[in-house]
């Protein structure tokens, strides 16, 4: 413990608190500078307005919930809560400069027809703009982020191949109701050979190179009775959008990774494992997801990647 | 026991002078209220935008300076001015001291004003000291309530004047008397009010003594040839100190006999110190070469009849007799850093182009092919008119043969002025054999009435990863 003695000062000398401790050892009563006191003080005149305005002191399960108020529309009923950041994001969202300038925009490409928001470099800056989101949040995980699918899996939406039509009525068309892609497995009706056969007339059709009879007998069994793919992918394998069988000989390849293969036999044996098992392929609806002004931007978006027709 | 750090402010009640440099402070005090409280008045013509010379608009991220609109990408010409700012004061600071101190810095102007009104009400220093003593009275009340009612009313008056730079004048005063203005206004108002009270009115001295970091760098840029306010000690002391012009000591030969110099200890010069320190104790970090001294023992030494120059502004050489030398390297370096920052400036708004414009290819994917054959590539062109026409402009791909610019449907592009917009922009190419992975080309971008110098962007054309 310390020892008492009077507080001192002598000209020259700081005051001290008179606690001594182990004889000499002293505290200096300094004051504290004038203009941090007086802010110290206003901060805690600060905080009491701040109890009174904000919500602050927890009490049992509920809390004071402060004088100010926030007033924002809520399923279109007018809504007014004691202040707080999620009806502060609520109402910024409805209200603030940028929200509102938003949904003017959203507004004016809505009610435009198609030919007049892909001619208008303004409605494309913003749909660019605002649909990179929308794109995000529906499309992306399928397509990615940027529209170049996944061979083998989802289309790439950057290039001009579309299987089920890349007009902006097709492509609404396939945003709104969906698609569902299917090729049957060849696997009864075709022996292993004749697959092979099959893939070199497809490949050949592509720029590649290969045994002439083989490709012979392809074509034969491709535009025949026996193999029938010209039923769906036509008489040239130019495709058929109203059955969303593609285009077979732009060498653009969305589900066979045949740019990925580093020889003919590969290619070949890949190309006929497709025609063996067939494939079926879902892209979902979004009618009941999306508005029909997010549906447009999201067309016209997805027209402006990269082959929109 | 060690020294305490803290000393209370020892209260200045500085007696006011006449003269040459009061009179050129107060000639460049009166331009500079004159600028600051009338410039955001001054109305300006333009083919679109606000009709105020000078506004700060920030929601719309644009500043007028008159026919100079500066965009947020400008804004590196900032740079430029503050160079060239404080190049011009290590530049005056070498050549003639703390010039900037005594007469242009705000906190002396607006210190000035607060110290002009305080006379007005309350008198001449004598009576400013008698008031300071006397105890608490209704004269005291009523006379330094209404000095700080004026000093807050001087105060408010230079927060709004500084909150109209950022709006439109008028308007705004309309709006914020009316409770109608952004808080932003309010806050700003508020704020500079308050600091303004308390800088120019309480702390006064002690800002550029304590607070200001310019007053510590700016003394240690002297050298011995720097002009500075001094006291010529040779002139005002002879070997027996200075004295008081007593019966035996009134004229200069009785004076210089009885080995006294010219300084009749009068000490006027410390009367009207704004800083409170006695400039015959030669150079101090207090002083920021107001001059006024000067002015002081002018008047002394014109009514004693002898010549002027007590005090005045001199160097250290000259004091020592040699010749003060302006032609210095430090002097001529620093004029020649603010010709150059000075020319570049210039140059960058000279040449500032008509259209801001910045490409960026779409990176996912970089590249994709086409059924064609050809490899695509997409871009986003963004455009800024910086004009104060409306742009009609066409985009080509430049650079490389072969390349085909694909800009979808969109025909016209056409721009406001300040009109901001993107272009998607996409372009073919058939890869040749011995193509590189990337290949560099550009846009050129040009106004079809030809309203405009054509401007280029550069980019590349990716073939491969």
């Amino acid at each position: 413990m310390s020892t008492n003695e009077k507080p001192s000062k002598k000209p020259g000398e700081v005051e001290t608190t008179g606690h001594v401790w182990d004889s000499n050892l002293q505290e200096y009563n300094n004051p504290l500078p004038r203009w941090w006191l007086w802010g110290f003080y206003a901060t805690v005149v600060f905080t009491v307005v701040y109890w009174i305005l904000f919500p602050a002191w927890p009490i049992g399960g509920t809390f004071t919930k402060g004088l100010n108020t926030i007033t924002f529309m809520d399923d279109g009923e007018e809504v007014t809560t004691h202040w707080n950041t999620r009806s502060l994001l609520a109402r910024d969202m409805q209200t603030g400069r940028h929200a509102v300038r938003q949904r003017e925009m959203l507004e004016r490409v809505g009610a435009m027809e198609y030919d007049e928001i892909l001619a208008d470099v303004d409605a494309m800056s913003f749909v660019n703009a605002y649909a990179k989101g929308s794109f995000g949040t529906w499309c992306a995980a399928c397509h990615q982020t940027g529209g170049a699918g996944v061979i083998g899996l989802y289309p790439n939406l950057r290039n001009d191949q579309w299987k089920w039509g890349g007009t902006v009525a097709q492509i609404e068309e396939t945003l709104v109701l969906g698609r569902n892609g299917y090729m049957p497995g060849y696997r009864e009706s075709l022996n292993s050979e004749q697959l092979d056969q099959v893939a070199s007339y497809v490949l050949s059709m592509n720029g590649f190179d290969l045994d002439a009879d083989a490709v012979a007998a392809g074509a034969e069994i491709f535009n025949g009775y026996l193999g029938g793919c010209y039923q769906c992918h036509g008489m040239d394998a130019q495709g058929l959008a109203s059955l969303g069988a593609p285009n077979l000989s732009n060498n653009l390849w969305a589900l066979v990774d045949v740019p990925g293969a580093a020889n003919d036999e590969e290619r070949v044996r890949r190309v006929a494992a497709f025609v063996h098992d067939g494939v079926q392929r879902v892209m979902p609806a979004f009618a009941d997801r999306l508005s029909e002004t997010e549906i447009k931007v999201l067309t016209a978006y997805v027209h402006s990647l990269g082959g929109g027709q | 026991m060690s020294q305490s750090l803290f000393e209370a402010r020892v209260p200045i009640h500085p007696r006011s002078v006449s003269g040459r440099f009061r009179n050129l402070k107060t000639g460049i005090l009166v331009l500079a209220y004159g600028v600051f409280f009338l410039l955001p008045w001054l109305r300006w013509e333009r083919e679109t935008g606000p009709s105020q010379a000078v506004l700060f608009d920030i929601p719309n991220r644009q500043f007028y300076l008159f026919d100079l609109i500066v965009f947020a990408q400008d804004i590196f010409w900032l740079a430029g001015l503050l160079m060239i700012a404080a190049l011009m004061l290590f530049f005056v600071t070498g050549l003639a001291g703390r010039v900037f101190c005594g007469y242009f810095c705000f906190q002396t102007l607006w210190t000035d004003v607060y110290m002009f009104l305080e006379r007005r009400i309350q008198g001449e220093r004598p009576a400013r000291l008698r008031l300071a003593k006397q105890p608490w009275n209704a004269e005291k009340v009523l006379k330094l309530g209404a000095t700080h009612a004026s000093w807050l009313l001087v105060a408010f008056a230079t927060g709004l004047g500084f909150v109209l730079y950022w709006a439109d004048a008028p308007s705004m005063v309309v709006a914020f008397f009316t409770g109608e203005a952004a808080n932003a206004a309010y806050i700003t108002a508020g704020l500079l009010t308050l600091t303004t009270y308390t800088f120019a009115g309480l702390a006064r001295e002690q800002v550029c003594t304590y607070m200001c970091p310019y007053a510590r760098f700016q003394s240690v840029m002297f050298d011995r040839d720097t002009l500075i306010v001094s006291y010529d000690q040779e002139r005002g002391e002879g070997p027996a100190g200075r004295a008081k012009p007593s019966r035996d000591l009134k004229t200069r030969e009785e004076r210089q006999k009885a080995g006294v110099g010219d300084c009749i200890d009068c000490g006027y010069c410390v009367q009207v110190c704004p800083t409170g320190i006695d400039i015959r104790d030669g150079l101090q970090i207090q002083c920021i070469h107001c001059a006024l001294c000067i002015d002081a023992c002018d008047q002394i030494m014109d009514k004693q009849g002898w010549p002027r120059g007590l005090i005045r502004y001199t160097s250290e050489s000259a004091l020592e007799g040699k010749k003060t030398r302006f032609l210095k390297l430090k002097t001529v370096g620093y004029g020649a850093a603010i010709l150059v920052v000075t020319v570049l400036l210039a140059l960058s708004i000279a040449n500032r182009p008509d259209l801001d414009a910045s490409v960026s290819q779409v990176r996912q994917p970089l590249f994709v092919q086409m059924a064609d054959g050809s490899t695509q590539n997409s871009y986003e062109i963004a455009l800024n008119n910086k004009t104060q026409h409306r742009l009609d402009l066409e985009i080509d791909v430049v650079g490389l043969e072969g390349a085909l610019l694909d800009l979808g449907r969109v025909q016209e592009i056409v721009l406001d002025p300040s009109q901001r917009t993107t272009v998607l922009a996409r372009v073919r190419y058939h890869a040749e054999p011995g193509d590189p992975a990337r290949l560099p080309i550009g846009f050129e971008i040009r106004d079809r009435d030809g309203a405009m110098d054509p401007v280029r962007i550069d980019s590349q054309l990716s073939l491969r990863p």
